[in-house]
């Protein structure tokens, strides 16, 4: 942390509580930092000449003659090309071992992009995961989070999903990771020969949880660097959000702000809106894609962490294990990606938006069908062969363990649909079945051996 | 003299000035921080101590430094130039910034100063004239857009002199009028009005009487919006809220539309931005954007000034509609706004009502929606403000105070379903829950009847009686088992399905089904419901679904193909024989 020469020292604290200090001070700015016993704190309230910092590490131990120097700037961080294949913490300085960064102190959280000066996002991202790439297609500029218990292997999928993108940098912000997430994601970048496109700020379950307030605007600075300066196609990951929002909640009750729904602060939405909104697609190529982890507690979204989030993202991935396949999928009722209409169709084949809501819907026939099962009821042909489909659906497209280009995707689709249904059953526009149809089979109330639910 | 004071306090956008000159409540005050002037709005007034709420990050502020009062409210500028032009809430105009990234304290001109106008005057010398009567007109985009005597003009005014026809900037002279004293007024193409305040400057505003055709058919059949009606549309995240209104904007028959995206994602504006030059009027060819004003105050623009943005959209509304025109006014989302002033509320430690929300929210939303309706203008000329809002519940329960409040005053209800949703039963409207209380008034009656036809309401409520009933039967169904129930509530479920897969069900990203005229509605409708009134022979329960579902799937195709073309008559005779296979003659 930084030495700042000829600084006016205050060293008579009026109020101390667990999140804040009061000091009377002049000539303090708006958000600016502060060190106070040499821990970095930021101005959040200033009446007169009290001003209240926020004391990022907590206020244990502090006396009420510790040093306050301010700094006369708000949070920023060294933004140059030695940031590339950097682990850093929640304050940007390194936590690899290696050099302090020399780049010029930049502002973090710094102003939105104008709305006429976007792009609309137009590049479709492809996963090779047919519950993304197939039924919620991503596109860069876009921003969308994983929903997922805790139990979930979000960390791993983001990993992966991260590295099969082709991505010009990946930038993550881990808040609140479990030393052993960290270790994972460092080794698995290690490992894929991928540091050199790897930025990473984290903050650990063993550092201070205020800390982590930083991580995001930390991730999207540096973000902003590479997609204006170098128009790279930059991905950030922000895992875990909801341990974000939870420390909003802690800092504003702390703060004896009036509490709105599940003790969330009322601003919530807007904290949320001012990171998820910093995706974008820039006019000369460079994009931010954010793909983020909000944990749910019980799968209940209507909580206000995730609710608030699915407002703000364009859409969310449902993760969730099927018991029937034993294979964690991406749920397609609850999963949407809202940017897919930009590609799909366009940049994937003409069947896709057909096959897609078709497959969908017969999937939705076979949980109604499903219902009646578990009601005790006896099941139609019809019902039958619902059944099978959305087994075998379940297993080809919908678990996450596939790699597939999404023609054979599109083609699978068109298989299945083949092996356990009629053309008039599947209600698809005419002149598509004709083109893609599989040749020969239509299955007209015969019974094929696909295996139904083991 | 304007006031002058001093910035004493800071917590985040909240900012406390310390001055004791004369300030009113909601005037613009400057705070001027370096070589930045923020703008800001007086929210209370304690003594000495002005709150004011920034319309800007108050990063790197200090107290001490000065802020000027304007003397003003917020103001929006009235004259020819708006359409087709992109504007934040506070009105800047968005196309005349700098760089990619806002800039704090960069206010642009909403209007183009340097432009000339080809002028035609309307009123005469010595005509007597009032506040919003047409001096005269010129051409924006498609538009006859009439100059109008200031509407802060009290009393009636003659016309002194007004120029001749020819080409004007708005700034230029082009009237002057007495009302009897000493010196006379100088009227310009450009007024300005306090966005907080109503326009009125009309005669009347009796009740709306028709219908404005939206080519959304749950809207249209099922529950209408009336000219100069409100409706709101509230739905958990991701049910279709901003896809329906955006398919509104597109095909709505109306003169103008204002889209105030309050507070949701800038990615949507863009596709507004990107679609609207290049998407055609259905009803009159010319480029949507011509009719189209956009007001863009994102979710990561400052909070105060989304706020702002819904009232600013209004006036802008307002000012159109005093011009004889129909004007739809479109606002995505309400709940934004409510919470800016949720959080503002919270920041002044007020008393929170529910949800933390301030208690008058209910007031306040009623009388945003109330500037809405259809008016006669003084002239005789009439002229609307049509207007839907979306709501955004928390954890999609309906049960809560910017839902309730709503409820409370608009007239039509268009509530999405999640379950809907969750089944890609687009646009996922109720249509058991939602409601248009238009249908009920008597000038929409006689409308339907003298418009439509005789029988169109009874038409629409046998429609959702057999939606009601066919919910029913399914529920029947679940309960007992496929063979508990007689063959005859699997029929009755599928007629029901009929109605939704083919009526409800409408794919917005269509080219045809997207927007379908009332003709054909109409026509639609009424080939449907001689299906339902149908009896079928069917042997066993069976047989219904998958007869239903080839009936459904020969009836989409009609859907999709254009209307009483070769291949819509083809589905036709097609569906015809489908039907004759099972018909009890
Ligand atoms: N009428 C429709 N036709 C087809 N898809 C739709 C329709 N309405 C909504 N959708 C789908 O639902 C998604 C979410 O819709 P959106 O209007 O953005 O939801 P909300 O504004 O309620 O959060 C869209 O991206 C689209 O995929
Ligand atoms: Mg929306």
């Amino acid at each position: 942390m930084e030495k700042i020469a000829f600084q006016k020292i205050y060293t008579k604290i009026s109020k101390i509580t667990k999140a804040t200090c009061s000091l009377i001070a002049e000539n303090a700015g708006y958000e600016e930092l502060a060190l106070i016993h040499k821990r970095l704190a930021q101005v959040v309230k200033i009446i007169d000449k009290e001003v209240t910092l926020q004391v990022f590490a907590g206020t244990e131990g502090i006396p009420t003659n510790a040093e306050v120097i301010f700094l006369g700037r708000p949070p920023s961080l060294r933004i140059g090309p030695d940031l590339e294949g950097r682990f850093l913490n929640a304050y940007g300085d390194p936590i690899d071992g290696g050099p302090e960064l020399t780049g010029i102190e930049t502002e973090i959280g710094g102003p939105s992009v104008n709305p006429v000066r976007r792009e609309q996002p137009s590049q479709l991202i492809a996963t090779g995961i047919s519950g993304i790439d197939l039924n919620n297609t991503l596109v860069t500029g876009q921003k969308i989070p994983f929903f997922a218990d805790p139990d979930q292997p979000y960390n791993q999928i983001m990993a992966m999903l991260a590295l099969r993108t082709q991505a010009d940098k990946i930038i993550l912000g881990g808040m609140g990771l479990s030393h052993d997430d960290y270790l994972f994601f460092k080794n698995t970048f290690e490992n894929a020969g991928a540091l050199e496109r790897i930025i990473a700020f984290i903050n650990t379950t063993e550092d201070p949880p205020v800390e982590r307030l930083m991580v995001p605007d930390m991730a999207l600075t540096a973000a902003e660097y590479y997609a204006t300066k170098f128009n790279q196609k930059v991905m950030v990951l922000l895992t875990d959000m909801t341990l974000y929002a939870d420390v909003l909640s802690i800092v504003s009750n702390r703060m004896e702000q009036i509490p709105s729904k599940d003790s969330m602060p009322g601003s919530l939405y807007s904290d949320l809106a001012k990171i998820y909104e910093k995706a974008v697609q820039f006019p000369d190529g460079g994009s931010i894609t954010i793909i983020a982890v909000t944990t749910l507690s019980g799968g209940d979204i209507t909580h206000a962490i995730p609710d608030n989030t699915g407002y703000i993202t364009e859409g969310q991935l449902f993760l969730r294990r099927d018991t029937d396949v034993g294979k964690v999928v991406i749920d397609p009722f609850r999963s949407l990606s809202r940017l897919k209409q930009l590609v799909i169709g366009k940049q994937t084949r003409e069947d896709h938006s057909q096959v897609m809501n078709t497959a969908i819907r017969l999937f939705a026939d076979a949980a109604n069908a499903k219902t009646k099962q578990e009601n005790g009821f006896d099941l139609t042909e019809y019902d039958d062969r619902t059944l099978r489909f959305a087994f075998d659906y379940t297993e080809k497209l919908l678990a996450i363990d596939e790699n597939l280009a999404i023609n054979d995707m599109l083609d699978t689709g068109w298989e299945l649909f083949a092996a356990h249904f009629s053309k008039s059953e599947v209600g698809i526009r005419e002149n598509l079945l004709e083109k893609y149809w599989p040749n020969g089979k239509e299955n007209e109330k015969v019974n094929i051996n696909t295996e139904s639910d083991s | 003299m304007a006031s002058t004071g001093k910035v004493r306090g800071i917590i985040a956008n909240l900012v406390i000035v310390e001055t004791n000159e004369t300030v009113a409540q909601n005037e613009i005050c400057m705070i001027l921080h370096r070589e930045e002037r923020l703008m800001a709005e007086v929210i209370k007034i304690n003594g000495s101590n002005i709150f004011v709420q920034v319309f800007e990050s108050t990063r790197g502020l200090k107290v001490g430094s000065t802020v000027e009062f304007t003397g003003k409210m917020l103001e929006v500028a009235l004259g020819p130039g708006i359409l087709s032009r992109n504007y934040d809430g506070l009105q800047n105009n968005l196309d005349s910034m700098e760089g990619v990234f806002l800039k704090r304290g960069n206010y642009t001109a909403p209007l183009d100063e340097s432009k000339e106008w080809e002028f035609i005057p309307l009123a005469e010398d010595g005509q007597e004239v009032m506040a919003g009567d047409w001096l005269g007109e010129v051409k924006e985009n498609q538009i006859v857009h009439k100059i109008m005597v200031p509407f802060s003009f009290e009393g009636t005014y003659k016309v002194e002199s007004i120029v001749s026809k020819g080409s004007y900037k708005i700034n230029d002279c082009i009237a002057t009028l007495n009302n009897g004293s000493v010196s006379s007024l100088t009227v310009t193409m450009v007024q300005k009005w306090p966005v907080k305040i109503p326009l009125r400057s009309y005669r009347n505003k009796p009740r709306p009487f028709k219908i404005l055709e939206t080519g959304v058919r749950v809207i249209d059949t099922l529950n209408p919006i009336a000219e100069g009606g409100t409706g709101f549309i509230p739905g958990p995240f991701g049910c279709g809220k901003t896809v329906l209104q955006h398919a509104i904007s597109k095909q709505a028959e109306a003169d103008i539309v204002v889209v105030a995206a309050c507070g949701e994602r800038a990615n949507e504006v863009v596709e507004i931005f990107k679609e609207f030059p290049e998407l055609e009027d259905p009803r009159t060819g010319y480029k949507l954007l011509e009719r189209t004003t956009i007001i863009a105050n994102t979710s990561n623009m400052p909070v105060a000034a989304r706020e702002a943005s819904v009232y600013t959209a209004m006036t802008l509304a307002e000012y159109y509609r005093n011009m004889g025109l129909k004007v739809l006014l479109l606002a995505d989302s309400t709940s934004r706004w409510a919470q800016a002033l949720r959080e503002m509320s919270n920041r002044m430690e007020e008393l929170p009502g529910q949800d933390a929300f301030p208690v008058d929210l209910p007031v306040i939303i009623s009388n945003f929606y109330s500037r809405a309706g259809f008016v006669e203008l003084n002239n005789g000329e009439s002229g609307s403000i049509t207007f839907i809002g979306t709501v955004s519940p928390a954890g999609g329960n309906l049960k809560e105070p910017v839902t309730e409040g709503t409820k409370k005053i608009a007239r039509c209800f268009y509530a999405l379903s999640q379950q809907r949703s969750d089944s890609k039963r687009y646009p996922a409207v109720d249509p058991i829950d939602s409601y248009s209380k238009y249908t009920e008034y008597e000038e929409v009656i006689a409308y339907f009847k003298e418009n439509v036809s005789d029988s169109w309401l009874d038409m629409v409520s046998f429609t959702k009686d057999i939606l009601i009933k066919g919910r029913e039967a399914q529920e029947q169904i679940n309960i007992l088992g496929d063979d508990g129930v007689p063959v005859h509530h699997h029929v009755l479920f599928w007629k029901s399905e009929v109605i939704d897969f083919v009526i409800l069900q409408q794919d917005a990203f269509d080219p045809i089904d997207q927007m379908t005229p009332m003709e054909r509605q109409k026509y639609m409708l009424e080939k449907v419901l001689n299906i339902v009134k149908m009896n079928f022979n069917f042997e066993n329960f069976e047989e219904v679904g998958s007869y239903f579902r080839k009936m459904i799937n020969s009836l989409k195709q009609i859907n999709y193909s254009e209307f009483k073309s070769d291949p819509f008559h083809k589905y036709e005779s097609e569906l015809e024989s489908i039907i004759n296979e099972k018909k009890v003659a």
